[in-house]
């Protein structure tokens, strides 16, 4: 895992939740092409949080092989759909699969940054504790915010969070009422984005207001 | 030109791979990559069958017929037009040529129809004289639907988008109609020798 | 291979249209189901981008970009409205 700082030459700003294509070409001409959401809020330097798969093709390079200096092509910022402002309120329900959390924790810091926002739920799944993303920042989220994580791999010693994967029953547990008509965000593989998006409607959320962004089933896209 | 990003070369390794073997652009792939167009059909085998469609006559064999026909197991190179190759992939099949033989045609084309709706066309040349296989066991085991199980089309001289995933038929032609990539601008015919890739190649 | 979501592909639709699509309602030509351009049924890793309907899988766009020029074949759907 890695958040790589990138340096625009006139970056127009982003908004929370929006994603850049990033494109690698080689000196022989071949070139490969991902998608990367933005992990910084509007008000900070953009950056993007990459994370290393054993048999990628981008991101082994970017985790291991960029350095400060270096360059590649970007086209963004992108999206105009999984994003968050202020003025699109809440309360925010925020269900991550894996590495969906970056777009969210986009969010999460603009709203911080411009205080006094929506109340927010964080529902954040993930394989281990070692496999948590922005641990140390989640765990210090800041007023009006929850944070409830589940390991569905392995847990340590002593834990005494949850377990399981998210579905209907535990999210009626954890997420905002339908009453208090809620905008979620859920982000993560397709299969993980599917099941929550479905329970959600099947809570009751009115279904324009569950927006959802599905990552590869490795994580990437 | 694009800015070259220092140091980026994508997957590929050095390989010690015969490079006679590699056609131009492409490089060696040791897993399988899978690439898909659409969902990944869940046709019945019950409900299988294969066509050889030729004018208004149409010659069909359910599974049981099409697997009680003599198959072989052959060992081909296969290249992608997204440049990768897999070499020495065995599979077992039933040759086009069985198909083909007792149907009486004057055809020059095939144009290979799949569920889910895809085509790819082909010389009929190119998929008779032993080029070509039906091919339902891949590596010594079924075919898994998303490498195109039940069958697919193996017709490994050829880029690998003429090797037609969940093929469920040939229709013969007088004219070569492209199929589903080809009427994008990729090839119409996909010799990977002599890297005919798009349109115009 | 599962599938990704119009989200992915918000930036070539933004070279193609010259405007963010993600938002845009589109209207399957086959079956008439209508939905966001981010929420329909996107396959990427093909020698083309092939984007489907939730309801049916019929194609709705394809995308195939030869030689730096894209051919859009946008057929599959009856209409596309960016609001």
């Amino acid at each position: 895992m890695k958040t790589i700082i990138v340096d625009v030459p006139d970056w127009p700003g982003h908004r929370a939740g929006q994603h850049l294509d990033v494109r690698l070409t080689a000196e022989d001409g071949y070139r490969a092409e991902r998608q990367y959401s933005i992990a910084s809020a509007p008000e900070e330097p953009v950056a993007i949080t990459v994370e290393r798969l054993d048999d990628g093709e981008v991101s082994p390079y970017l985790v291991d092989e960029l350095r400060p200096g270096d360059g590649f092509e970007l086209r963004g910022p992108v999206g105009g759909y999984f994003v968050w402002g202020r003025e699109d309120g809440g309360p925010l329900l925020l269900v991550a699969g894996g590495s969906g959390i970056v777009p969210l924790r986009a969010i999460l810091r603009h709203r911080r940054n411009t205080e006094g926002g929506a109340a927010v739920r964080l529902l954040y799944s993930s394989r281990s504790l070692d496999d948590v993303i922005y641990r140390a920042e989640l765990d210090d989220p800041g007023d009006g915010v929850d944070v409830v994580h589940t390991l569905t791999r392995r847990q340590p010693p002593g834990w005494t969070g949850f377990a399981r994967r998210f579905d209907a029953t535990f999210l009626r547990e954890l997420a905002w009422p339908r009453e208090d008509d809620p905008l979620a965000f859920v982000c993560g593989p397709t299969s993980f984005v599917e099941t929550v998006a479905t329970a959600l409607v099947g809570l009751g959320y009115r279904p324009e207001r569950v927006k959802t962004e599905r990552f590869g089933a490795t994580g990437g896209r | 030109m694009s800015f070259v990003s220092r140091g980026f070369r994508g997957r590929r390794r050095d390989h010690d791979a015969d490079p006679s073997r590699v056609p131009p652009g492409q490089s060696v792939t040791y897993d399988f990559p899978v690439l898909s167009a659409g969902p990944t059909p869940q046709t019945a085998i019950e409900e299988w069958t294969f066509s050889i469609v030729s004018g208004g006559t149409k010659k069909t064999w359910t599974w049981d017929e099409f697997r009680a026909l003599p198959s072989e197991t052959v060992t081909v190179d296969i290249h992608c037009v997204t440049r990768w190759s897999k070499l020495d992939t065995t599979w077992e099949g039933v040759a086009v040529d069985t198909l083909l033989d007792d149907v009486e045609h004057d055809a020059a084309y095939v144009l290979a129809f799949c569920d889910g709706g895809y085509t790819t066309n082909l010389p009929l040349e190119d998929v008779t004289d032993g080029k070509a296989w039906i091919a339902f066991e891949y590596d010594g085991e079924a075919l898994d639907p998303e490498h195109g199980g039940p069958a697919r089309l193996l017709v490994p001289h050829l880029y690998f988008w003429k090797s037609a995933k969940w093929i469920r038929g040939l229709a013969l032609r007088d004219e070569d109609e492209p199929g589903f990539w080809e009427t994008y601008g990729y090839h119409l015919y996909g010799d990977p020798w002599r890297e005919q890739r798009y349109a115009g190649d | 291979m599962e599938p990704l979501d119009g989200n992915a592909i918000a930036g070539l639709l933004l070279d193609v249209f010259g405007a963010e699509m993600t938002n845009a309602t589109g209207i399957c030509a086959n079956c008439g189901a209508t939905g966001k351009v981010a929420e329909l049924e996107v396959y990427l890793r093909a020698p083309g981008t092939v984007v489907r309907c939730r309801g049916c899988a019929a194609a709705l766009m394809v995308f195939v970009t030869v030689r730096e020029i894209t051919c859009v074949d946008l057929r599959g759907l009856a209409q596309l409205v960016n609001d």
